[in-house]
């Protein structure tokens, strides 16, 4: 597709938006305390965009996994601050709209192959960790529901896998770092811990390294060489006709072909 | 029988030879240590500021939890935890306004006003297990041994929150006699080991080791029984400083107390994680022919 398509496909696409719009009814919100008439039914970022934002940045994915858009929000009369992924949560009538799409952190520098799985390494790299007073800000700023709190707790009690499994939906968003009262590098610690976790403690795939020296000592060449010497025809012939597993297989289902396994 | 556990950080680091062998040996005495989900930092130290409310919260939280649980009654292990949980929840008992402004500010856990009672697992030892039966469940009596109890500040300072007589403690005593072994009675077993003074004069550590370990040798003490991971580093790195800089000083193995109760109830030695003692506390214990 050339640029020109490509333009005139995003045109089309706004245009069936702008239309869809029109049919929705407008509520009120507050993007950075200016108020705006937005159609019911559109997440944050696209609400955003409908009012005139453009994103350059705090804009990734667009799918709730890169972390680049979180959210603060109030609604009027309740003291609570709310949090969101700007993609993810649909707009309400009079929400206060803040996007947070970085906040200055601390990442410390290591060289990951000299660590080791000892939890005095993540205390060294992080001392800062140590500051928290267990006000629990950070897990009600995370819109990804993580008990931010009890992770950090975990980590100084040097239980890197609870670490590791309590924020495995982390998105790196930053908002618990921008609420922490001990100005605490949260999500790089996650991170650091996570690695950590993945690379020296988790129990490796015995099974893996079996089939990567299977593949390195040649089992298969023969059989990808042939594949490899196919017209597309035969090829796709061979593609259509081959055997699947059923759904309902048991664990001992082999193929009628095992020359594969 | 199951009780509500804090273990505290430094218990699951640098500590395990203090939480391995209680829980093995409560276990032996039939009760189980349970932890308490969820749990924090205790605050590591009780803040004495009027107006510093937020370093109240880490201790109450955990209180929080054990509310939650259905229990009401929280065994310490480490005596710093203890000490800054306990006055934590005395604030929460006695001092409303606080108590509601930590309320207030916690809206995200249920309220609390010092339901929770705070003890020591020596205190389950001496007033629910108690020394006589205790005795009767030692299997290997640790007769050889002349131990100073060392209490340190947090177990018996202040007064309303002490286990003991805060003048002329006992427990500790007992609760070696209980197990075989002979206490030594020493002028300083009360007196603090520099807590985090250390880390504003590092230079103090080995004068605050001088005076503890060296009084506690001229008694006739062979060893020191511990409850406290602090006091454990202080005297530790301070009599590895004083061996190097005073000639003639000997040094002592120090031993939590434990370690001592999981000898005595006959677990295996492993249990004690020795290697994370300080004073070659094995050689110690096979000169007197306790393990082998």
């Amino acid at each position: 597709m050339n640029a020109e398509e490509k333009n005139k496909n995003s045109a089309e696409v706004v245009a069936e938006e702008k239309r869809a719009a029109t049919e929705a009814r407008l509520i009120p919100i507050y993007i950075m305390g200016k108020r705006y008439e937005v159609p019911e039914g559109l997440t944050i970022m696209k609400a955003t965009e409908y009012a005139g934002y453009k994103f350059i940045r705090g804009c990734g994915c667009r799918g709730g996994t890169c972390g680049a858009c979180g959210t603060f929000y109030r609604k009027p009369g309740d003291y609570k601050l709310q949090v969101a992924l700007a993609c993810q949560k649909a707009v309400e009538p009079d929400m206060y709209i803040a996007q947070i799409p970085f906040f200055p952190v601390n990442r410390a520098q290591y060289e990951f192959v000299e660590l080791t799985s000892a939890p005095e390494e993540v205390f060294k790299l992080y001392p800062e960790l140590f500051r928290c007073v267990a006000c629990n800000a950070c897990t009600k700023a995370c819109p990804q529901g993580i008990e931010v709190m009890d992770a950090i707790s975990a980590l100084k009690q040097g239980n890197i896998a609870e670490v590791a499994q309590l924020t495995f939906d982390c998105t790196q968003c930053g908002l618990c770092t921008s609420r922490c009262f001990g100005e605490l590098a949260q999500y790089h610690m996650f991170q650091l811990a996570r690695r950590i976790y993945g690379a020296r403690i988790a129990p490796g795939a015995d099974h893996l390294l079996k089939m990567l020296g299977a593949i390195d000592e040649g089992k298969y060449d023969d059989l990808l060489q042939g594949l490899k010497g196919m017209r597309e025809q035969e090829l796709r012939k061979v593609y259509q006709e081959r055997e699947m597993e059923p759904a309902a297989a048991g664990e001992d289902w082999e193929p009628r072909d095992t020359t594969g396994l | 029988m199951s009780l509500a556990y804090y273990p505290g950080c430094t218990l699951k680091t640098k500590a395990k030879n203090l939480e391995d062998p209680a829980i093995g040996s409560m276990e032996v005495l039939g009760f189980k240590l349970e932890e308490i989900p969820r749990w924090n930092c205790c605050g590591a130290v009780y803040s004495l500021a009027d107006d510093d409310l937020i370093h109240q919260v880490a201790p109450v939280r955990n209180l929080i939890r054990v509310k939650e649980q259905g229990k009401n009654e929280l065994v310490t292990l480490c005596a710093f935890c203890f000490n800054t949980l306990k006055r934590a929840n005395l604030l929460m008992k006695d001092n409303a306004e606080k108590r509601d402004t930590l309320n207030s500010f916690m809206d995200e856990e249920i309220d609390y006003s010092g339901e929770v009672k705070v003890v020591h697992l020596l205190e389950v030892l001496r007033d629910e297990i108690g020394w006589e039966t205790l005795s009767r469940k030692v299997k290997l009596p640790l007769r050889e041994l002349k131990i100073a109890p060392y209490y340190g500040c947090t177990l018996l300072r202040p007064r309303e929150v002490a286990i003991d007589s805060v003048e002329n403690p006992i427990i500790l005593h007992e609760f070696l006699k209980a197990l075989g072994a002979t206490p030594v009675d020493f002028p300083d077993a009360t007196r603090c080991c520099g807590s985090y003074q250390i880390i504003g004069n590092p230079s103090d550590i080995s004068e605050y080791a001088w005076d503890i370990l060296s009084t506690a040798s001229s008694c006739g003490a062979e060893a020191l029984v511990l409850t406290c991971p602090l006091c454990d580093f202080n005297l530790g790195q301070g009599q590895k400083k004083l061996m190097k800089e005073r000639s003639g000083f000997k040094g002592m193995p120090f031993f939590y107390f434990t370690q001592l109760l999981a000898l005595a109830l006959g677990l295996d030695p492993e249990i004690c994680r020795f290697e994370l003692n300080y004073g070659e506390p094995e050689l110690f214990l096979r000169e007197k022919s306790l393990i082998p």
